[in-house]
């Protein structure tokens, strides 16, 4: 029986958000959004309320991934801080409309939990994002989706890292999760990429409901990816790249990548391969938005993280 | 039974990017005009031009940039007069028709082969517009022989070639060169090489016939579009209420019957096919949501085709 200053009291998670949208071509967050905004029973909870929400209209009805700027970029102390001028960005204008709504990011009166639902065209599986290895509540959250969702995998990508962590449109919430599900091309929908994101919803939702009722929570350990390194593409004096993801490595997000594996094949069929020290594990393998962005992939490194035992305080 | 006796195929031309997201095209072409930068005119056995067919989609790697210009093709948009509010895919198939036609004319290149992506679960499909068009019949059965890693397709649109609205109806012979599933702006290294291998086999079958190679005539099964079907939409806001089915995601070309399911409705309820046997393929193609289109279906055919050899003058 673990002792009582072992456990960590935290509050109740009564404000929830699930944001669909943010790339408006990533389709599962966009349908399941204007599903629950139609009919919101299913996403309905005691103890809670949990507002469906679509962070970037304009590039939803153009089915593109922005208008002006990336919104899951947009987050950023100087965007949020800027004054009302005409010709602001249209995703800077939306990231102080969802601040406001939502936040304001930092402050005690911030949403609690804001669920920011994306798709990749990565084999990425059923990817859940932390931005903090400290955040005890995303942590038990977790590891109560993982075990509900098994044997189907969730793995974690921690990103925490100072160069390579960005001001995602979730970051506004006290206790943000990211959902990347692939792989599913843009402006698709699948219906096995759109019942998983469902599905792993429903399990955060009770989650949120059971710990709100006063139900504690065990210690215990999540397997987590933590962000290291962007891998970008060969590319050439003009910014063009010379090779492709290599067919060994394509699809394989997750699985280790050692020195010596093949990474890239050139477009005249010569292989670069991989010559890091040690073993790694990619993810957003090949992923569509990131050509613009420099990643061929992200590598990662595998780590277990410990979260005390949490219940809700009580006054 | 004797040859069926054709002209040379003189001149071929190998198209990328004419929509400007479908990546495995764009690359094909950009490597081909750097061995010829590095080889030489003659790094081909055979004449071949290399054409980035929607140069300004393809800097924003987006499908177009007005109006879908493998729809700008039919003789009426060809001969259309052009002002400053034409779309600008309009503009660039009238300049494409005169590098590479005039359509239906004897100056016209005798091949195109314009190379596309799907997002759906197609393999390598030859698609044309005519059933008797013995050059491009006898290269989608040499691409069969040769190409083993997918299944290789072909599909007929039977469409008269004056109302063809496609790049490659501009040729006196010519096919889309279809390969998926590739999402848009992504460029897999397995499918770049599989339609690469497509474009060196035609190159291949194209030297060969040239240089008087018989070419045996046989069977050939192929696909003839009889119509295409939409996503359930609500009928107030037109928006989609349902899915592809699991069972008929990835089933490109796979028979479709009575009872198989079609759709999954977000509230669980599966939508049946109620028709006649046919084969469904372009399933899930991205680019067909804003078309209406979830899905086209054909009937499946064995098509004679005879003998042929180059005529000598």
């Amino acid at each position: 029986m673990s002792s009582r200053c072992n456990i960590s009291c935290l509050q109740e998670a009564k404000r929830v958000a699930i944001f669909g949208g943010t790339h408006g071509n990533e389709m599962s967050g966009i349908m399941l959004v204007n599903m629950w905004i139609k009919n919101a029973a299913e996403i309905e909870r005691n103890g809670l309320v949990t507002k469906p929400f679509i962070s970037n209209p304009r590039a939803v009805e153009k089915c593109t991934r922005y208008i002006d700027t990336d919104l899951n970029r947009a987050f950023t102390p100087e965007n949020l801080s800027a004054p009302d001028l005409e010709g602001l960005q249209y995703e800077v204008q939306r990231a102080k409309k969802i601040n406001q709504i939502f936040g304001p990011k930092g402050s005690p009166d911030a949403y609690d939990v804001i669920f920011d639902l994306h798709n990749t065209t990565s084999n990425m599986g059923s990817t859940i994002i932390l931005e903090s290895s400290t955040d005890l509540f995303n942590l038990q959250m977790v590891n109560y989706i993982k075990k509900a969702m098994a044997p189907h995998t969730c793995p974690v990508l921690l990103n925490e890292h100072p160069q390579l962590k960005y001001s995602t449109t979730r970051s506004v919430a006290k206790h943000p999760i990211g959902l990347e599900v692939g792989p599913q091309p843009q402006g698709v929908l699948r219906s096995n990429v759109f019942e998983s994101m469902r599905t792993i919803l429903k399990h955060a939702l009770d989650f949120i409901e059971l710990f709100n009722s006063g139900v504690e929570f065990p210690p215990c350990t999540v397997e987590v990816f933590r962000a290291h390194e962007r891998m970008d593409y060969p590319r050439d004096t003009n910014g063009n790249i010379t090779a492709m993801v290599h067919p060994h490595l394509q699809d394989c997000d997750w699985e280790p990548l050692n020195r010596g594996d093949p990474m890239f094949l050139t477009f005249d069929g010569r292989t670069i391969f991989y010559e890091g020290a040690s073993t790694v594990y990619p993810t957003f393998i090949n992923e569509a938005a990131y050509y613009e962005k420099q990643q061929a992939f992200m590598t990662t490194c595998r780590e277990i993280l410990a979260a005390n035992a949490i219940r809700k305080t009580v006054k | 039974m004797g040859s069926t006796f054709l002209p040379t195929v003189g001149r071929m031309a190998v198209c990328g990017g004419t929509h400007g997201n479908e990546m495995s095209g764009v690359y094909i072409v950009r490597e081909m005009e750097r061995q010829r930068r590095v080889m030489g005119d003659g790094v081909w056995p055979i004449p071949v031009t290399t054409v980035l067919s929607n140069p300004r989609a393809v800097k924003e790697c987006r499908r177009y940039i007005d109006t879908d210009m493998n729809r700008c093709f039919s003789s009426a948009i060809l001969s259309s007069p052009i002002t400053d509010s034409s779309p600008y895919e309009v503009w660039r198939a009238q300049d494409l028709n005169a590098l590479l036609g005039p359509k239906g004319s004897a100056g016209a290149i005798d091949m195109i082969c314009d190379l596309h992506n799907t997002t759906s679960n197609m393999g390598l499909t030859l698609i044309h517009y005519t059933t008797n068009d013995w050059v491009n019949m006898h290269i989608c059965k040499y691409l069969q022989t040769k190409i083993t890693q997918v299944p290789v397709r072909v599909v007929i649109l039977e469409v008269p070639i004056s109302d063809a609205y496609s790049l490659e109806s501009v040729s006196k012979h010519g096919f889309t060169m279809e390969v998926g599933p590739q999402p848009h702006g992504v460029i897999r290294a397995d499918i770049y090489n599989l339609m690469k291998e497509g474009v060196d086999m035609t190159i291949d079958w194209i030297q060969k016939f040239n240089s008087g190679t018989v070419f045996d005539g046989g069977e050939v099964e192929v696909f003839i579009w009889h119509k295409s079907v939409d996503y359930p939409r609500d009928p107030d806001t037109q928006e989609l209420n349902a899915v592809i089915h699991p069972q008929l995601q990835d089933r490109d070309f796979c028979q479709l019957k009575k009872g198989d399911p079609l759709f999954l409705s977000f509230s669980g309820e599966t939508v049946k096919y109620e028709e006649e046997s046919l084969y469904p393929f372009f399933i899930n193609e991205c680019a067909y949501y804003e078309k209406g289109i979830a899905f086209h279906l054909a009937k499946k055919i064995k098509l004679p085709i005879p003998t042929v050899q180059v005529q000598k003058d």
